[in-house]
C-alpha cells in the first residue's frame, strides 16, 4: 500500500473531499468494517441437520470452520420449517460449542466424594465387566413354571429421546441379545 | 443539506455519502406485533450470530419477560404485557370463573421499575433477591371482577432512525451511517465515551459491562447492528431468519411500509381498531425509523416513547451560535492583540 | 403449541391469516392462548367431560358426518347384547374383577363374537397380564385383533345395539350444564366450541385436534385421544387434509423410539416383546398378533416378524430354530421404568445405563429415582453435560435432608461424554412420522462419542469376551449380526449400514443383496430380512430416501413428498383413503388428497395412497376373505381388523371400549357423573415411600385443597439437560417459577416476586411467586378450585448454569393401564408463602402434612369406589 493511498484513507480526507462531508457514513466506515463478511460465507462447508429440541423437525445448516462448527441456523429448504428456529434451536451451536460440556470420561468409585478421570477404553472396559458380571450372578433361565425366561432383571436402561434411530436400534439389539429386558425412554413418560 | 438532522429525509444513506456503486435500498425490520409470540427466538439468534454475551440470571417477575431492556448485551428484546383489556373478538375465557380484580396493573408497574430501574443493580446472580416484594398484593386493589384480559408480545430493536442521535454525537466516527441507511457502532473505533447513549431517544445503545479482558468488548458501546455484515452478503439478519411466525420481517423499507400499511387496515376490518404503526411516518421526531412496528396499544405500554425527538435536532441552530460566538471570541482576540501593544 | 413447538405453530398462524378459527383449550392462557381465537380454561383432568360434552352434542344435534360415518365406521356395528354401560352399572363397564381391578373384556365386543377368547390386544392374554406389559402399546399403528371379520351391521344407524346409538346413551349426560359442572368451562363458552367444531368439519372443511403430554399424563390418558378420535371420526376429518389428531412430540426423535422402541414390552415396528406364558412357541407368538381371518395388513405378520429375526441373527436364523425366537428374553410383568426404579429401591437391580435422560428431574417421584440410583452397584450416565441424575451422589436434595450421606453411597458412577446431533449421522423421527437424515458435520470433542459407538464397541467387547462360550444363554450374543462397517479417528460404526438394516435386503434370489422397496417385499421364508418392516421403504431403489432434500419451493407439491421419508411407504396422511367418498371421488374439490382414477384403475393423488393401489372402490371381498384382500373398497382403516374407524373399540383398550370421565388419581372434586371416582383399573403402587393424598371420599383431603399441573416453557427443554447448561437459554427464564391467579395469591398470601412453598405427601418445594391473570380459579357448581402452573425444568445440583427445586419431585406414580404412564398433569398440593424448610427440618414439615392428612399406603389407593351406604 502506497503512502498515498494510505494517506488518502484516513477519514478526515475522505470527509473533506467525498459525498459526506458530516463524516458520518462513507467516510467513517473503518477498513475492518469495509472488509466485514458473514461467518457463514467463509466457512468451509455447510452441512444439512435436523434441530435435536422439539419434534417439529427443523430444519438446520451447520457451518463449519477448521472443523468446528461456527454457526447453525435454520434450513430455508425444509418445507417443515422454512428457515426458522424457536430460541432452543438458535441456541444449538452454544449447546454444541458451550465449554460447560464434558468432554472427558469420569468415574465415581463406591463411597467416592470426587469424580476421578478415566481412559475412554478403560471405562468401557470396566462397564464390560459389571455388565458380565451382574448377567452372570442374576440370569434367569425358566420361571417357577419352567417356561423360559432368558433373561436378567438386573440391568436396566432409561434413554433420551434425542438419539437416532439407528441407536436406539443397536441398544435395543445388544440389550435384547444379553437377556436385557427393562429397557426404556422418555416415551413412557 | 437539507434535512440532514431533522424533518423528513428520504435516504439517509445518500445523505451520508453512499452513492454510485455503493448505493442501497435503505433496509430495515417491520415488527409485527400482533403476530408476535414471545418465544424470543430472535433474542438467541441474535447473541448467536453476534456473539452477545449472556448478562444476567435475573428472574424479573415481569410475566415472561427476563430480559429487562434494551441494552448493550440485549440487542433483541421481547416484552410481554398483561392487560385487562380485550384483543379484537378474542375470548379469553373469563367469563363464568370465579375471577376478583385483575392483577396486571400491579404486575405492569413491578415491570416498568425493572425496566426504567439500573439494571446493574438487579445483581447477576440467580440467588440475589430482587429486591423488595409489592407491597400491594396483586388482586387487592380495588375495583371489580376482571372481565377482559389480553397477553401481548413485542420484540423490541434499535430503531436505526433516519435522524440518529447516536450518531451525530459519536465524536470518534465509531458509529455510523452504513449503506443500507442502517446505523452501526465500529467496536474497532468506539473508545467508550459513553456520549451515544443519552443521545439516543429510545434508550437503546449503552455501553457493555462486564469483566474487563473476559468480556467482549467491554465497556464499549454497542445495539443491533440490523447484522451489518449478513446484509453485505444479501442475508436476511439473524432474528428476522429465526422468527417463527414472520412477526419480525425485514427487508426494503418501501415495501415493508406498504406491507405494515395494508396489515392495519387488514386488523382493523377484522376487529382490532387498535392497531397502529410506530416509527414509520418520516415526519416523526427522528424523522422516521428504520425499524418500525405495528402495535396493538398506546407506544408508552409497549415502554416506547410516544414523541421521540432526536436529540441532535437543535444541532444546527446551535452551531451556527456556537460559530458566531466563536466568531465573536476570534474578533475579540484580534482586538485585544491589537490593543496590547 | 406456541410454547412449546413455536416454529410448527407457524402453520397454525399461517391457517389463522387465511381465515381458521384457534380454540386452544388449556388450565392456563399460554402464549398459544394469546394467539387464539378463544382460550378455554378448563380444570386440569376433566377432559373427558368436555370431549364426551361435544360428542354428545354432535350426535344429539345430528351434526356428524353421515355418509362418512355409516361408510367408514363401525358406527352401524352392532355390539353383544352381554355388553353393559357405565349408566347401568354407575362407572363401570362390564367385566369389572375387582380383585384384580381388571376387565374382563369379552363383554365389549360386537354380536356373534362373544365366543371368541377375551377379544384382547393378542387374543387370550389375561387382562392383569396384558395391562402390566402396557399391551396397548403395540396399538401404536394399528387396532386390536378380531378373531373374525364379518360383523353385524344396521346401516340405518336404527339398531338400539348399534355402535352409534350405544354413543348416544352413553354420553347422553355429558351436557353442557355437566360440562360446566366439571370443567368449569361455561355453558356458553362450550356451545361455542361445539359450534365451531361442527361447523368446520363436513365435505368442504376439516377440524384438526392437537394435544401434547397434557393429555397422556393422566390415569385415563389413553381414553383422552380416544375421545378426539370419536369426535374426529363423527366429523369426517380422519384420514383428510386439515384433519386428524396430531401428537405434537416434545423430543426430536421420541416418534422414532416408539417405533424402534427402546421399551420394555415392544419391538420394532410395534411388534410384541414375547412375553412368558403367551408367547412360548413361535406359533403361539405369531397367532398372537393377528387373527388368520381378519382383514388388513397385520396378517402379513409372519413376513415383518421373520424378516426381523433374519436382520438380528442372519444366517444363524433359520425356520429349524424360528428365525431365532429361542434367543429371545421373555418378559412377565411390568417391567416399565417405574416398576425398575421400585426394583432398585428394593435391591433388585445393580446396574443403570441413562442415555441423554435426566430421571432425577424428569420423572416423577424425583426422590424415589434419586434413591432408587443410591442402592445401585453401577451407573452409566452418556450425556452432553453433568446432569443431575449423574452427580445425584454429592448433590441430591436427599444429602441436604441427612437422608443420603456421599460418603455411604456404594453405586459406582461412570460417566461418558455424548456427542452432538450435529456429531454424527444418523435419522431422527420427528412428530408427523417422518425420518430426516443428519450428516455429520464435525467430530465430536475429546471423548464425547454417540450411541451408535458406545454401544457398537460395548457389543463387540462383550463378544470378545464371550467368544467361545458354549453356554447356552450366551448363543444368542454370539449369533448377532453385528459387522458394521466402522470409520475416521475413532473407528465409528456406520449409521447408514444400520439404516439400511432396518430397510431390510432380498437375502437370496437374483436380487440378492439389493434393499428392499418396501414392506410388501417382505417374506415368511427367511428369503428376506429388515429390522423394523414399517420403516422398510426409506431405503427403496437403493437411496437413502430420509436424506432427500428438494427444497420445498421446487417440489410443486404441497405435501412436500421429496423431502425426507415418512412411514409407512412415504404417506404424508395416514387412512388417506378416506379423503375420498365410497365411490372414490374427493369428499370436495377443496379437500381433495387422494382419488379412485378409473381410466387407469388405480388411486392417485397428492399424497402416496394409503390403500393397495388397484383395489377399486367398488371391490368387494368374497365372505371369509382375510388379510389385505379382504379389504372391501370402502374399507379406509387397512390396519383395523375390520377396515373401520372405531367409534367403539370392542377391543384393545384396558378400561374401556369408549371413554368415560373419571377423576384424577388425586382430585379435590367429586365425580358427578358416576359413583366410581377414579379410573378403576389404574395402577397403582402401594408402597410407603409413594404416598397418595386421600380421595374426596376420604377423610383428610382438605390438606391439600389445589390442583397443580406441570408443563414447558418455550425457553427450556424437559429436564433442562440441553438448556440450564446454556447461558442463552437460561437467562431467558433463571428461574423455578409458580404460576398463581391473583384470587389464589390472595387466600394464600402470596407476594408477587416472593417464594411460595408447594408441599405434597412426597415432599416440598420452592418456587418464586408469579402472580398472574392468565390463571382464573374456575368455579364448579358451588365449589371454586384453584389451580397452581409449574413449569418442570429445574433440579437440584452443582453445575448447571441456573438450578432450582424439580416440580416432578411433588408427584406419586400412578398409572395409565393402557401404556404405564405417568398421570403428572393433575394432583392435588398445599401452598404457603415463603421458602421451604432447609435439613431434615424439611422431612418434618412434609411429615407434618401426611399426619394430618392421615395417609397411609391404601390412602387414594382404592380403585373400585364404594357405594354410598358402603362408605364410612
Amino acid at each position: 500500500m502506497s503512502l498515498r493511498s494510505v494517506f488518502l484513507g484516513w477519514p478526515v480526507l475522505r470527509q473533506l473531499t467525498g459525498e459526506d462531508p458530516l463524516g458520518r457514513g462513507a467516510a467513517a466506515q473503518s477498513a475492518r468494517t469495509a472488509a466485514l463478511e458473514p461467518r457463514t460465507k467463509t466457512a468451509d462447508r455447510v452441512v444439512q441437520s435436523v434441530c435435536p429440541y422439539c419434534a417439529v423437525g427443523c430444519g438446520q445448516r451447520v457451518y463449519v470452520k477448521d472443523e468446528k462448527v461456527v454457526q447453525i441456523e435454520g434450513d430455508p429448504d425444509s418445507p417443515v420449517s422454512r428457515g426458522r428456529l424457536c430460541p432452543k434451536g438458535s441456541a444449538s451451536e452454544q449447546l454444541v460449542n458451550n465449554p460447560k460440556r464434558q468432554t472427558k470420561v469420569l468415574y465415581r468409585r463406591p463411597r467416592g466424594t470426587e469424580w476421578e478421570e478415566l481412559g475412554l477404553e478403560q471405562a468401557m472396559d470396566m462397564v464390560a465387566t459389571r455388565v458380565l458380571d451382574t448377567r452372570a450372578r442374576t440370569w434367569q433361565d425358566t420361571d417357577e413354571h419352567g417356561l423360559p425366561l432368558r433373561r436378567t432383571m438386573a440391568m436396566a436402561s432409561l434413554g433420551g429421546a434425542t438419539l437416532d434411530n439407528e441407536e436406539n436400534y443397536l441398544i435395543k439389539k445388544l440389550f435384547t441379545a444379553l437377556g436385557a429386558v427393562q429397557i426404556e425412554n422418555q416415551a413412557r413418560i | 443539506m437539507s434535512n440532514s438532522f431533522f424533518g423528513p429525509l428520504p435516504d439517509p444513506a445518500a445523505d451520508a455519502g453512499w452513492g454510485g456503486e455503493d448505493r442501497q435500498p435503505r433496509k430495515g425490520f417491520f415488527t409485527d406485533t400482533s403476530i408476535c409470540i414471545g418465544c424470543k427466538a430472535c433474542e438467541v439468534a441474535c447473541k448467536e450470530w453476534n456473539a452477545v454475551p449472556a448478562d444476567g440470571m435475573n428472574f424479573l417477575g415481569s410475566s415472561y419477560d427476563n430480559s429487562g431492556a434494551l441494552g448493550a448485551s440485549t440487542w433483541r428484546h421481547v416484552k410481554f404485557i398483561e392487560q385487562p383489556k380485550t384483543l379484537g373478538t378474542q375470548d379469553a375465557g373469563i367469563a363464568g370463573t370465579a375471577v376478583g380484580p385483575p392483577a396486571s396493573d400491579v404486575l405492569n408497574r413491578a415491570a416498568d421499575s425493572a425496566l426504567t430501574g439500573d439494571r446493574s443493580s438487579l445483581g447477576t446472580s440467580n440467588t440475589v433477591d430482587l429486591g423488595m416484594p409489592l407491597t400491594t398484593l396483586p388482586g387487592q386493589a380495588d375495583g371489580a371482577q376482571r372481565t377482559e384480559f389480553r397477553w401481548l408480545m413485542e420484540s423490541d430493536v434499535c430503531k436505526h432512525c433516519t435522524h440518529a442521535g447516536c450518531l451525530d454525537v459519536c465524536p470518534t466516527g465509531s458509529l455510523f451511517r452504513t449503506e443500507f441507511g442502517t446505523v452501526v457502532v465500529q467496536d474497532d473505533i468506539c473508545n467508550g465515551c459513553g456520549y451515544c447513549v443519552p443521545a439516543c431517544p429510545f434508550g437503546v445503545i449503552d455501553r457493555r459491562v462486564g469483566e474487563k479482558g473476559v468480556t467482549k468488548n467491554e465497556g464499549i458501546a454497542q445495539k443491533c447492528t440490523l447484522c451489518y455484515d449478513r446484509l453485505g452478503e444479501g442475508l436476511t439478519p439473524a432474528c428476522a431468519q429465526a422468527c417463527p411466525t414472520q412477526s419480525i420481517q425485514f427487508g426494503d423499507l418501501d415495501e415493508l411500509r406498504e406491507r405494515a400499511a395494508a396489515r392495519v387496515e387488514a386488523l382493523h376490518e377484522r376487529g382490532v381498531p387498535e392497531a397502529r404503526l410506530y416509527g414509520e411516518d418520516p415526519h416523526d421526531g427522528v424523522g422516521g425509523t428504520g425499524a418500525f412496528f405495528l402495535l396493538l396499544d398506546e407506544p408508552e405500554v409497549y415502554g416506547l416513547p410516544p414523541d421521540p425527538i432526536v436529540t441532535t435536532r437543535d444541532l444546527p441552530r446551535m452551531w451556527r451560535t456556537a460559530g458566531l460566538a466563536a466568531l465573536a471570541m476570534l474578533a475579540g482576540a484580534v482586538a485585544a492583540f491589537g490593543t496590547g501593544r | 403449541m406456541a410454547e412449546c413447538h413455536p416454529v410448527g405453530f407457524q402453520w397454525v398462524m399461517e391457517a389463522k391469516l387465511r381465515g381458521a378459527k384457534v380454540i386452544h383449550i388449556d388450565p392456563r392462557f399460554t402464549r398459544t392462548s394469546a394467539m387464539a381465537d378463544m382460550h378455554v380454561p378448563l380444570r386440569a383432568g376433566s377432559d373427558i367431560a368436555f370431549l364426551g360434552g361435544i360428542i354428545n352434542y354432535i350426535l344429539e344435534h345430528e351434526k356428524y358426518f353421515r355418509d362418512y360415518v355409516v361408510s367408514y365406521t363401525n358406527a352401524a356395528t352392532v355390539i353383544s347384547e352381554q355388553f353393559q354401560d357405565t349408566d347401568d352399572l354407575d362407572g363401570l363397564f362390564s367385566g369389572y374383577d375387582p380383585e384384580t381391578a381388571t376387565y374382563d373384556t369379552s363383554t365389549w365386543t360386537y354380536a356373534g363374537h362373544e365366543g371368541e377368547g377375551h377379544g384382547s390386544v393378542d387374543g387370550g392374554e389375561h387382562e392383569v397380564s396384558e395391562r402390566d406389559r402396557g399391551a396397548g402399546h403395540e396399538l401404536g399403528n394399528r387396532g386390536a385383533n378380531l378373531a373374525d371379520p364379518l360383523v353385524q351391521r344396521d346401516e340405518t344407524l336404527q339398531h338400539p345395539r348399534c355402535v352409534l346409538q350405544v354413543l348416544k346413551r352413553h354420553y347422553a349426560r355429558y351436557t353442557p350444564q355437566l360440562v360446566e359442572e366439571v370443567c368449569g368451562v361455561s355453558e356458553a363458552q362450550f356451545l361455542q366450541v361445539c359450534e365451531d367444531v361442527t361447523a368446520n368439519s363436513g365435505r368442504d372443511r376439516t377440524t384438526a385436534w392437537v394435544y401434547s403430554v397434557g393429555w397422556t399424563q393422566h390415569t385415563v390418558g389413553t381414553q383422552y385421544i380416544r375421545g378426539a378420535a370419536i369426535i374426529q371420526l363423527l366429523l369426517g376429518n380422519m384420514g383428510r387434509p386439515g384433519g386428524g389428531i396430531l401428537a405434537l412430540r416434545g423430543h426430536a426423535s421420541i416418534q422414532g423410539s416408539t417405533d424402534i422402541p427402546t421399551l420394555f414390552n415392544l419391538l420394532p415396528g410395534y411388534l410384541p416383546m414375547p412375553k412368558a406364558g403367551i408367547h412360548d412357541s413361535f406359533q403361539d407368538y405369531l397367532g398372537a398378533i393377528s387373527s388368520p381371518g381378519q382383514k388388513g395388513f397385520w396378517t402379513k405378520a409372519d413376513t415383518y416378524v421373520t424378516s426381523f429375526f433374519k436382520a438380528w441373527w442372519g444366517e444363524a436364523a433359520t425356520a429349524e430354530n424360528d428365525w431365532g425366537f429361542e434367543w429371545m428374553p421373555r418378559i412377565n410383568g411390568d417391567h416399565g421404568t417405574y416398576q425398575t426404579v421400585m426394583d432398585m429401591l428394593d435391591d433388585k437391580v445393580e446396574g443403570y445405563f441413562l442415555l441423554g435422560q435426566n430421571p432425577a428431574v424428569g420423572s416423577a417421584q424425583g426422590r424415589m429415582q434419586r434413591l432408587g440410583m443410591s442402592h445401585l452397584k453401577w451407573l452409566v450416565v452418556r450425556d452432553l453435560n453433568m446432569i443431575e441424575s449423574a452427580s445425584f451422589w454429592k448433590d441430591a436434595p436427599e444429602i441436604a435432608t441427612g437422608e443420603l450421606s456421599t460418603e455411604d453411597i456404594e453405586t459406582e458412577v461412570f460417566f461418558f461424554p455424548a456427542a452432538s446431533h450435529v456429531e454424527k449421522e444418523g435419522t431422527f423421527t420427528q412428530t408427523q412420522r417422518m425420518l430426516q437424515w443428519r450428516h455429520k458435520a464435525v467430530e465430536p470433542p475429546g471423548d464425547a462419542r454417540s450411541e451408535l459407538h458406545f454401544f457398537f464397541h460395548l457389543g463387540r467387547m462383550l463378544r470378545e469376551r464371550l467368544a467361545g462360550s458354549a453356554l447356552e444363554r450366551d448363543q444368542g450374543l454370539l449369533h448377532l449380526t453385528w459387522d458394521y462397517p466402522t470409520s475416521g479417528p475413532h473407528e465409528d460404526p456406520s449409521g447408514d449400514a444400520v439404516l439400511r438394516e432396518i430397510n431390510g435386503y432380498h437375502l437370496t434370489g437374483d436380487k440378492a443383496g439389493q434393499l428392499l422397496d418396501g414392506f410388501a417385499d417382505m417374506k415368511a421364508d427367511g428369503s428376506t430380512s429388515g429390522g423394523c418392516w414399517i420403516y422398510s421403504g426409506v431405503y427403496a431403489g437403493g437411496v437413502n430416501r430420509a436424506a432427500n432434500r428438494v427444497p420445498w419451493t421446487e417440489q410443486g407439491s404441497w405435501i412436500a413428498p421429496d423431502w425426507g421419508w415418512a412411514w409407512p411407504m412415504n404417506r404424508r396422511v395416514l387412512y388417506n383413503r378416506a379423503s375420498a367418498d365410497p365411490d372414490g371421488r374427493p369428499w370436495s374439490e377443496r379437500k381433495a388428497l387422494v382419488w379412485w382414477d378409473e381410466d387407469a384403475g388405480r388411486w392417485t393423488g397428492h399424497d402416496v395412497p394409503d390403500f393397495p393401489l388397484t383395489k377399486a372402490p367398488s371391490y368387494r371381498p368374497q365372505e371369509g376373505t382375510s388379510g389385505p384382500e379382504g379389504l372391501a373398497g370402502d374399507d379406509p382403516f387397512i390396519m383395523q381388523a375390520d377396515g373401520k374407524g372405531w367409534l367403539y373399540a370392542p377391543a384393545g383398550l384396558a378400561d374401556g371400549p369408549m371413554p368415560a370421565h373419571y377423576e384424577p388419581h388425586e382430585s379435590p372434586v367429586r365425580n358427578p357423573l358416576y359413583n366410581q371416582q377414579a379410573n378403576p383399573t389404574r395402577k397403582v403402587y402401594r408402597r410407603k415411600d409413594n404416598p397418595s393424598h386421600p380421595s374426596v371420599l376420604e377423610q383428610g383431603h382438605q390438606v391439600f385443597p389445589y390442583v397443580f399441573t406441570t408443563y414447558r416453557l418455550t425457553e427450556h427443554h424437559t429436564a433442562g439437560g440441553m438448556s440450564r447448561w446454556l447461558p442463552n437459554l437460561s437467562e431467558l427464564q433463571p428461574e423455578f417459577f409458580c404460576e398463581v391467579s391473583p384470587e389464589l395469591a390472595r387466600e394464600r398470601d402470596l407476594q408477587h416476586l416472593g417464594y411460595a412453598t408447594i408441599v405434597t405427601a412426597r415432599t416440598a418445594i420452592e418456587a418464586r411467586v408469579l402472580v398472574t391473570d392468565r390463571v382464573v380459579p374456575l368455579r364448579l357448581g358451588d365449589q371454586v378450585v384453584h389451580q397452581i402452573g409449574l413449569p418442570y425444568h429445574w433440579g437440584v445440583g452443582g453445575d448447571a448454569v441456573v438450578s432450582g427445586d424439580s416440580a416432578n419431585d411433588l408427584f406419586e406414580l400412578s398409572l395409565d393401564p393402557n401404556v404405564l404412564i405417568q398421570e403428572c398433569k393433575a394432583a392435588t398440593c398445599d401452598i404457603v408463602p415463603g421458602r421451604r424448610p432447609t435439613g431434615p427440618a424439611l422431612l418434618r414439615f412434609v411429615e407434618d402434612y401426611t399426619t394430618r392428612a392421615g395417609i397411609t399406603i391404601e390412602t387414594g389407593n382404592t380403585l373400585l369406589t364404594p357405594p354410598p351406604e358402603g362408605r364410612p
